[in-house]
């Protein structure tokens, strides 16, 4: 709880600072516009007129919270203007990739623990891959898919899962391994068979591991998804929204598909959190 | 077809030397280097021989061969876009943001009541998709170099900050006590306990902003580039079909985040050469 007064203060400080900014930022096109008629503006028109501007440089924080609240609740879930329906359609993407990389990111991990040979020559390839800005090769894989018929939801998966396997495929390497030597050596006395130590001992010891590498992961799959709407000309999804949003200088439309970007993003990890929570406990491993 | 069936009986025979090599010299030097190196030769040839065995049309993938010949006949524009995109781009934000972070991270330090406060939204912001600012600060600040650099600098900042801030907690009381008796002020035990001590949490952050700088660089000039940059070449050239400057872009990006993070991974061997994580290796 002592957490709670500190993070308010810094969240009151960062709006206050918003409202500075917007007002600072929104003033040239109001003293323009002034300029233009002739007229002198007080400073209490400036306030009142750069907090409420069509197509701000900066919204301000009411604006975009009116953008959200709009986009969600103020449109019906299918209508192309609702952020909800934007939103489901990069969710769905983000979840395909994420089952898809987790999955292709825990076999690998299984592989590694148990074969020498890959783990010295898959490892040094999936680290290497993930010093190539894997994301410039986005546009290309959906067009590529697209020319192949594929299209939707796919593309975009795969890149999902791309940038959310290797985060799990390391965190799981290194959870398969945490049993000490000392439990591995019981097992074998018990003439454990590989398979056994495998569901008793290393699996179950890799959880905690595995969920704080798919807190990482997901937040991953869901960057490689928006950045997947962006290039091909897609028109559904918060990418899509983002790019539209630049293209038409709607500051607010872009702002609040960021925010509810954000809020998504924020909303797996945390359901990832407390899926670990449940599991763990049922596991013993926390209280 | 014989390119097909040379590629997969290459890629058994690799397999094979492989899992003998890891079995029988797994531990010593030159094989650490020529078993992942005989692993990538074996991919290329393996998307070489199905490139060529199945006719698939350079449309869709172009070999590795088609793909180095538009790599030596396109230098101008890769070095150009490499400038642009790389020197100017990622790496001015990388040293802005990176430098910010530090700076902050020692300012927030003398503050529990502020650290409290930023740390876990420092760490919730570095889990969103930043990305999604690259369109509001292509609109600030033009369609050049420097909108870009500003991506950068918000992407990079969170991680190096976060990291920084648990690496300059990372002293025990000991060794705070110890400087306490030498009647040390704050900068002495900043500058010559606590900074040292921080080194590897901030050389992790480092590392993971390496490739989110790369990532943000190329990515923002999807909103609006010059018409040069690695991110604007990339969008064009797919619109045009023409796939293996794609993929020549996409190998001088590689090589590039490639050598950064090395070059990262480098200077922290030799800065934190006293780490238990790094004597261990030799």
């Amino acid at each position: 709880m002592k957490m709670v007064a500190p993070v308010l203060t810094v969240l009151a400080a960062i709006l206050l600072l918003w409202y500075a900014a917007t007002v600072w930022m929104n003033s040239q096109w109001t003293y323009d516009q002034a300029a233009r008629a002739g007229e002198e503006v007080t400073f209490s028109e400036l306030v009142t007129d750069t907090l409420t501007q069509k197509r701000p440089v900066l919204p301000a924080p009411h604006q975009v919270a009116v953008g959200l609240w709009e986009g969600v609740a103020g449109q019906k879930i299918t209508s192309k203007r609702s952020l909800v329906f934007h939103g489901w359609i990069t969710l769905s993407a983000t979840l395909a990739g994420f089952a898809l990389g987790t999955g292709l990111g825990i076999l690998l991990a299984v592989g590694i623990t148990h074969s020498r040979a890959m783990d010295l020559s898959v490892m040094p390839w999936a680290i290497a891959s993930q010093t190539i800005p894997i994301l410039a090769i986005a546009p290309m894989v959906i067009v590529v898919l697209a020319s192949l018929g594929v299209t939707g939801l796919l593309p975009k998966a795969i890149i999902a899962a791309y940038l959310s396997f290797f985060p799990v495929l390391v965190g799981m390497v290194k959870g398969l391994r945490a049993p000490d030597h000392m439990q591995l050596d019981l097992l074998k006395t018990y003439n454990a068979s590989q398979g056994a130590t495998f569901w008793k001992l290393r699996l179950p010891s890799s959880m905690p591991y595995l969920f704080a590498s798919l807190k990482v992961g997901v937040a991953a799959s869901l960057v490689g998804t928006i950045v997947a709407e962006l290039p091909a000309g897609a028109t559904r999804g918060l990418g899509a929204r983002l790019l539209s949003g630049s293209y038409y200088g709607q500051t607010v439309q872009i702002w609040s598909a960021l925010f509810a970007a954000a809020a998504l993003a924020a909303i797996l990890v945390v359901v990832v959190g407390i899926i670990e929570q449940i599991t763990l406990k049922r596991m013993g491993m926390v209280q | 077809m014989s390119w097909l069936i040379f590629a997969i009986v290459f890629w058994l025979a690799a397999w094979a030397l492989n899992t003998w090599l890891a079995r029988h010299h797994g531990s010593e030097r030159w094989a650490r280097f020529l078993i992942p190196a005989l692993f990538g030769i074996t991919l290329l040839l393996l998307w070489e021989g199905l490139v060529r065995g199945l006719n698939i049309s350079p449309v869709i993938l172009p070999a590795p061969s088609q793909i180095a010949a538009s790599l030596m006949a396109s230098t101008a524009v890769l070095r150009e876009d490499f400038v642009q995109t790389i020197l100017k781009g990622a790496l001015s934000g990388y040293v802005i943001g990176c430098g910010a972070a530090v700076v902050v991270a020692i300012l927030i330090d003398r503050s529990p009541f502020l650290q409290r406060g930023l740390l876990p939204i420092g760490n919730f912001v570095a889990a969103l998709p930043i990305v999604g600012i690259a369109p509001i600060l292509v609109m600030w600040f033009g369609f050049d170099w420097q909108s870009k650099a500003a991506v950068v600098v918000v992407m990079v900042f969170f991680p190096v900050l976060v990291n920084m801030v648990a690496g300059l907690a990372a002293t025990n009381a000991l060794q705070r006590d110890l400087m306490a008796t030498y009647s040390a002020s704050y900068w002495q035990g900043l500058f010559k306990m606590r900074l040292p001590a921080a080194m590897p949490f901030l050389f992790n952050g480092l590392k993971i902003a390496t490739t989110l700088a790369l990532i943000g660089a190329i990515v923002a000039e999807f909103f609006g580039s010059p018409t040069k940059g690695m991110g604007f070449r990339i969008s064009t050239a797919v619109g045009q079909l023409d796939l293996s400057l794609v993929w020549s872009e996409i190998t001088v990006a590689a090589l590039a985040g490639s050598g950064f993070y090395g070059l990262v991974a480098l200077i922290e061997k030799l800065v934190t050469f006293w780490h238990p994580s790094q004597r261990a290796r030799t």
